[in-house]
């Protein structure tokens, strides 16, 4: 059997898989954070609970209705966001003068409501969902599901084609533009406050999708949002938020070196993203990609 | 301390109420108001005094109680020494935690404490002294001073409302300070407080290490009252609620984060049974708060007495 540093070939790959399969969870999500952020300066707190809400209505989706993950992977999103939409027009919306961390505090308060309701219909164990693509590759030193391959695929896909239509696009013009100076765009007759809530959809939509992926790997659980998104936090306190790219490498990025630390560190696995943003503060406090405003 | 007479009657009043209240409450009950109480206005001097919201300070209320625990049951100290030992690790930990904070700003700071609670969170998962999930119990409730007996909930209340009264009376003091009045200045102009001269990051971390030894020593005393220090002081949920109570009594006045306590506390063991509803309540509130009473309780008893002199006025 190979043998790297001590640890045998395979169970370093499978653990880098992993790593990137986590990534792609981190980077999706903080590019939803970051994208959120941009527009309407608030830290989206329910971030973690919109990716659990994802999951669970793909899993509502395939056992009460019958339809199954393809379905999910677009209409889950839709309805997530949606709700998203209206929690922006009726909540948030008068938060935005108000000083920031109210919008932090309110969507606090909306995941812990969300949390709560979930446990107590479904209590904290999870509910299985079927893994849509079976079967997998063998490569010879290991088997790679097919599953995940798709993940880290759809997951660059996501990240690339956000990356695009902010960057490269007319209506990213319009958005970047909006972000630096919203009373400007305003007066170029361009409907901001609608452009606003069109991104927190865009936004939580975002993180459904990624609740949708996760959910063939993952147990669907009231928890699996707080869990994920305390350490999406630190990725973009790594990351910075200004930076659309910056999101996405560091995502990815911490995801595989939280999987290579399980396999060399175990005892840091789970400690070791803080421990990596404590370093970056040191460092560069500004963060890996971004700049202080 | 007190200016006017009328303030000091009332504060005669609310102490007299405190000594008679376990005649009538449940004293244990009455503790757990005046711990929380204790973090909160701990909490509070941070972000309503300093402007810094921090959503990690479950990690000096929890480290501190674990270390209380440890350090009376397993080391056998005596158990004052036991509370100073877990107020000061939480203040050592407010020294390094709050270094790397105030690197950067604004929200980013508030994520940063986040994380560096969860990472202590997950060291206490693991460590081998923490008992897990079933927590560090049972703290024994050794006599303090080696002659006042807390064993009886109603002594050890007198005692807990002594600790209370003295780390609020420091809060106060520093609240009412010229160092107090520089915090407030580089809440309200942070540029401008630089422009001045003073060392902001100096004043700010000076603010974090005491807020959150401060909130250390709640966090001990809770050890010691229900002899017990588990993972729900260290858990996310545990930061969350202190900044509800701060909210509730609004943040920013000095008494406000009693009210808020007392309002938590109370309504917690009101819905003790109904389990996950409760985490349900609590969102709503915070929901319901950050809509229509940013100020809190304090806010709306302010906005009351300026509508009903305003009413007497125009008569």
């Amino acid at each position: 059997m190979d043998v790297i540093f001590g640890v045998p070939l395979p169970l370093l790959l499978g653990q880098l898989v992993l790593g990137l399969i986590n990534g792609a969870t981190y980077a999706i999500l903080s590019l939803g954070l970051a994208v959120i952020f941009g527009m309407l300066k608030v830290i989206n707190f329910a971030h973690g609970a919109q990716y659990m809400l994802g999951a669970f209505v793909a899993w509502m989706m395939a056992s009460w209705l019958g339809l199954g993950f393809w379905y999910a992977l677009v209409l889950a999103p839709l309805v997530v966001g949606a709700g998203g939409i209206v929690l922006e027009r009726v909540f948030l919306r008068h938060l935005y003068d108000k000083d920031h961390l109210f919008g932090l505090l309110f969507t606090f308060g909306f995941a812990l409501v969300a949390e709560g309701v979930f446990r107590y219909y479904f209590g904290s164990t999870g509910q299985i969902y079927t893994n849509p693509i079976p079967g997998g590759v063998r490569l010879g030193f290991m088997f790679l599901p097919h599953y995940r391959i798709f993940i880290v695929v759809m997951a660059l896909v996501i990240c690339f084609g956000t990356w695009f239509v902010i960057e490269r696009t007319k209506l990213g013009a319009y958005l970047r533009a909006a972000t630096e100076d919203p009373v400007l765009v305003r007066a170029f007759g361009i409907n901001v406050p609608l452009l606003i809530t069109l991104t927190y959809g865009f936004g939580v939509a975002l993180a459904a999708l990624a609740g949708v992926i996760a959910a063939p790997v993952q147990n669907v659980s009231p928890l699996m949002g707080s869990h994920v998104i305390i350490t999406v936090f630190a990725v973009v306190v790594i990351g910075g938020l200004n930076s659309i790219m910056g999101a996405i490498v560091t995502g990815f990025a911490l995801g595989v070196i939280e999987g290579l630390a399980k396999v060399f560190i175990p005892e840091m696995s789970n400690t070791v993203v803080f421990v990596i943003m404590a370093i970056v503060l040191l460092l560069r406090p500004a963060g890996l990609f971004g700049q202080e405003q | 301390m007190f200016a006017n007479p009328r303030k000091i009657l009332i504060g005669l009043a609310l102490l007299a109420i405190a000594l008679a209240a376990p005649a009538f409450v449940y004293p244990v009950l009455l503790m757990k108001v005046l711990c929380f109480a204790l973090f909160a206005s701990a909490f509070n001097l941070l972000l309503g005094f300093a402007g810094i919201l921090s959503f990690g300070h479950a990690m000096f209320f929890g480290s501190a109680a674990y270390v209380s625990a440890q350090t009376i049951k397993v080391l056998g100290w005596p158990t004052e020494l036991g509370i100073l030992a877990g107020g000061a690790i939480a203040a050592v930990l407010g020294l390094v935690v709050g270094a790397l904070c105030i690197r950067r700003k604004g929200i980013y700071m508030t994520m940063i404490t986040l994380a560096f609670a969860q990472m202590l969170f997950f060291v206490f998962m693991s460590a081998p002294f923490t008992g897990g999930e079933n927590g560090l119990q049972p703290v024994p409730r050794r006599a303090i001073l080696g002659m006042i007996d807390i064993s009886n909930d109603r002594v050890l209340y007198y005692v807990v409302l002594a600790i209370f009264l003295a780390g609020f009376g420091l809060i106060y003091r520093v609240i009412h300070s010229p160092f107090g009045q520089v915090l407030k200045a580089i809440r309200d102009n942070e540029p401008r407080a630089i422009s001045l001269g003073y060392d902001v990051d100096r004043f700010k971390l000076i603010a974090f290490v005491l807020s959150a030894g401060l909130s250390g020593i709640a966090g001990a005393t809770k050890a010691v009252i229900f002899q017990l220090a588990s993972l729900t002081d260290v858990h996310w949920g545990m930061s969350g609620e202190v900044i509800l109570m701060t909210l509730v009594g609004g943040i920013g006045s000095i008494f406000g984060p009693l009210l808020g306590a007392a309002f938590i506390v109370g309504m917690q063991n009101q819905l003790a049974g109904l389990g996950e509803w409760v985490l349900v309540v609590q969102g709503l509130i915070f929901m319901t708060l950050v809509m229509v009473l940013r100020a809190g309780i304090m806010g709306l008893m302010s906005d009351l007495s300026r509508w009903v002199s305003k009413l007497r006025a125009s008569r």
